[in-house]
């Protein structure tokens, strides 16, 4: 029976007894839009011609929500809602603070861009097989695992991703498609099973599993508890999640045999997922560890980044290099998390911001390069330039922007990066981010003269004059980010501001505490 | 009783941890059972093995009148069986699909992705 | 396994086990049960069913389609989360009315329909991959 109030328990020890006010549901909406709109789209799956307009609006409506808890985290700072009224720590909290919040809003644009981008992408098929509501779905556990405050939470929200990532993966089962899933689906699973292997260890020490009251237990704890082999399990498992060197070797694997749509959006979102976490467990409740580790991360991002760019190099499926590029872009978060610094998580929260659009856009143009030239092979495409002019110029912003060269989004982080590392005296990760740069300007040059500007062989097999012609939602969805990467770096201030203060908010967690414990003294 | 548990755990990581390393996906799925298992029992084990009663209120009482098991990792084993169960059931149907679609369970042989005949890359522009 | 034995006593076996399923589900309310556990019964009793009968009767039998059973149950839980939002109450807060039904007390909450949700997600995408399974080609 419930244990209403008129019996003689004091519910005011165990339960919030105040009233929620309606701000507060910014917090968890996101999530709770993306789940019912995905499960509404589920229903109507055999209603294609109604999936991408439904699935649109819908990734309005949530664009629309993460503005909204945004803006009132930038007003007033995090804030937390305990799910079913139990006091924290006994309730699940969703906490969101400016890091959060942030991934959140960037997300959300990159997902409606995929939105847009794939109403034409995506056959009647693959809707059939449910692109939009695995959008969705996909969506509620990204936004899930940057809104909560709970470790285990985090996990879920990882799984709930990952689940729907498979569905995005095998949409049409083609050969290609389940070779790439089987590789992508085990060795994700051995990823997450070692963030709850992790877990579980984390909860038999602390006793506990809320975010800010580890960050209160922490301090006492560090004298016994053996914190540095739970941060290495972290660091592991969250390193394959992000594709880190030397346990990356799944993602050129399968990220390119989806359908392009799918291929953008992961390479935008799945991996920056564990650069979060990192930020979230590594940088935010256990700095004294992280600082420990700092060489080892900042030897795993130099190679992740060259090996990354290396491979790309050496790719002759444009695919498969961008594949490479965004292990290389990872390298370069690894190295502001490697430092530490607040210029250098600074650095690293742009990167990941700027990554999630440039590298979704990346994929797409090179989805519409390889339809409009017949392949997706160096060795057999060529001619854009001459027939697809916008195209080929959009494409050559973004290559230009994710080798970080002015006046593109790429080049911030890369400045402040090479700042915190040059402030610390680590050159070398300077040097290493420096030419990581230079072969990506070569790499992306490659691809741009071969597959764009370079003329059509003469002995080619003749192109299909259906496919010349490219949907206006592929070039609304590629505007879109293309536009947010150019006026990313020409006017960065705002989020540079916002990546600053977000990497002030990891170092100094005391008002991340507040939100959860009012009244706590701040350690 | 934990100095037992925790051989049980390390012995069950160390069984899924070689059919891992196994190149059939058969094997490499009761790997993955085996690994759910494992770490269920350790979060299990970490959360303090007690010989206490279960934490449910009697149907006259308002509140625990006793000390009670921690309910706390049964509610995040629950979860994560839950989670590994549905895993494991998605990776069975992908695994059985790749045997059918691919005709092979050995996965140095699934090339399909990755071909290895694949065209080299242009050397010159 | 298509014994006349098993495909004469199936569909019983299948009826009984989904209406035992709804019991375990609905004695979840306060003892031991639920909607998952339930969910994992009605699941099984559909693969018996599809084991002796074959798929296609299974999907006739259940109407929709396991996935659109699934996500009326994620749509379902999410509701019952959201039934707090008007009540100024935090989101997912079990919420309780007691109704009069020809003089018996009867206890609703929104945490039934969480998990009634709970027990269609389950019974869905359970349904949904044993099927696949049993299939011998794909579809």
């Amino acid at each position: 029976m419930a244990a209403t109030s008129s019996h003689s328990v004091d519910l005011s020890q165990a339960m919030n007894v105040d009233p929620t006010p309606l701000a507060d549901w910014l917090v968890v909406m996101p999530v709770v839009w993306c789940l019912l709109a995905g499960a509404i789209l589920l229903m109507l799956r055999k209603r294609t011609e109604l999936q991408a307009s439904i699935g649109i609006v819908a990734l309005v409506g949530l664009c629309l929500l993460d503005a909204a808890l945004l803006w009132r985290v930038l007003e007033e700072g995090p804030f937390t809602m305990v799910m079913g009224r139990w006091l924290p720590p006994f309730g699940i909290a969703f906490t969101v603070d400016l890091l959060g919040a942030f991934f959140t809003m960037t997300s959300g644009l990159v997902a409606l861009a995929a939105g847009i981008f794939g109403r034409d992408d995506v056959d009647s098929t693959g809707r059939r097989y449910g692109f939009y509501p695995f959008l969705l779905l996909l969506m509620a556990g990204v936004s899930g695992a940057f809104l909560t405050g709970d470790v285990f939470n985090l996990y879920v929200w990882f799984e709930v991703l990952l689940i729907s990532s498979f569905g995005l993966l095998v949409l049409g089962s083609e050969r290609e498609q389940i070779d790439g899933a089987t590789k992508y689906a085990f060795l994700n699973l051995v990823g997450t099973t070692l963030f709850l292997v992790a877990t579980g260890y984390l909860y038999g020490l602390f006793g506990t599993l809320n975010m800010a009251d580890i960050l209160i237990k922490a301090p006492e704890l560090r004298q016994t508890a053996p914190l540095m082999t739970l941060v290495c399990l972290y660091l592991l498992a969250f390193a394959m999640k992000a594709a880190a060197f030397p346990v990356n070797f799944w993602l050129p694997a399968s990220y390119h045999t989806p359908k392009l749509v799918v291929s953008g959006l992961f390479g935008g979102l799945l991996t920056k997922i564990g650069i979060y976490a990192l930020l979230r467990v590594l940088v935010m409740l256990f700095p004294i560890e992280r600082a420990e580790l700092g060489w080892v991360i900042a030897v795993l991002a130099a190679g992740t980044m060259l090996l990354g760019v290396l491979g790309a190099l050496a790719q002759n499926d444009t695919r498969r290099a961008v594949g490479f590029l965004v292990i290389s872009g990872i390298g370069m978060m690894l190295a502001g998390i490697a430092l530490g610094s607040p210029s250098g998580l600074a650095g690293a929260i742009l990167y990941a911001a700027h990554s999630m659009v440039v590298m979704t856009a990346i994929y797409f143009a090179a989805g519409i390069g390889g339809r409009v030239s017949g392949s997706f092979l160096l060795s057999r495409s060529g001619g854009i330039y001459p027939s697809h002019l916008v195209l080929a110029f959009a494409t050559l912003a973004l290559f230009l922007s994710m080798a970080g060269l002015p006046p593109f989004s790429g080049l911030w982080p890369k400045v402040m990066l090479v700042k915190a590392a040059l402030d610390v005296g680590e050159w070398w990760l300077a040097g290493a981010i420096l030419v990581t740069g230079f072969l990506t300007t070569i790499t992306v040059g490659r691809i741009w003269a071969l597959a764009y500007w370079k003329p059509r062989a003469a002995d080619a097999e003749p192109l299909d004059p259906a496919s010349q012609k490219v949907p206006m939602t592929s070039v609304i969805g590629l505007g879109m980010l293309t536009v947010l990467t150019v006026v990313f770096g020409l006017w960065p201030e705002p989020l540079i501001a916002i990546s600053q203060d977000a990497a002030r908010g990891l170092i100094d967690t005391s008002s991340f505490v507040l939100s959860v414990f009012p009244g706590e003294v701040p350690q | 009783m934990e100095a037992l548990f925790s051989v049980l755990v390390g012995a069950l990581f160390a069984v899924s941890i070689y059919l891992f390393l196994s190149k059939h996906i058969i094997r490499v799925l009761m790997g993955v059972a085996i690994l759910g298992n494992a770490v269920n029992l350790l979060i299990f084990t970490n959360g303090r093995l007690l010989r206490e009663v279960p934490p449910v209120i009697a149907a006259d009482e308002y509140t625990l009148q006793q000390a009670a098991a921690n309910p706390l990792p049964q509610a995040l084993i629950l979860t994560a069986i839950v989670i590994s169960f549905s895993f494991f059931a998605f990776l069975l149907v992908l695994g059985y699909r790749a045997f059918q679609e691919l005709e092979t369970d050995d996965t140095d042989e699934m090339r399909v992705a990755e071909p290895a005949d694949e065209e080299a890359p242009p050397l010159g522009y | 396994m298509r014994t006349v034995i098993f495909r004469t006593v199936a569909p019983y076996l299948t009826s009984l086990m989904v209406l035992f399923s709804i019991f375990v589900l609905l004695r979840g309310h306060n003892e031991p049960g639920g909607g998952f556990i339930g969910g994992l019964i009605a699941a099984s009793a559909f693969a018996i069913y599809g084991i002796a009968c074959g798929v296609a009767p299974v999907r006739r039998a259940i109407y929709f389609h396991p996935m659109a059973i699934s996500a009326f149950g994620l749509f379902m839980s999410s509701i019952a989360g959201m039934i707090s939002l008007p009540l100024s109450v935090p989101f997912m807060t079990g919420n309780w009315m007691q109704l009069s039904f020809f003089g018996v007390d009867i206890d609703l909450s929104s945490v039934l329909i969480f998990d009634i949700g709970v027990y269609f997600v389950v019974v869905g995408a359970i349904t949904s991959i044993a099927l696949a399974l049993e299939e011998r080609d794909r579809d």
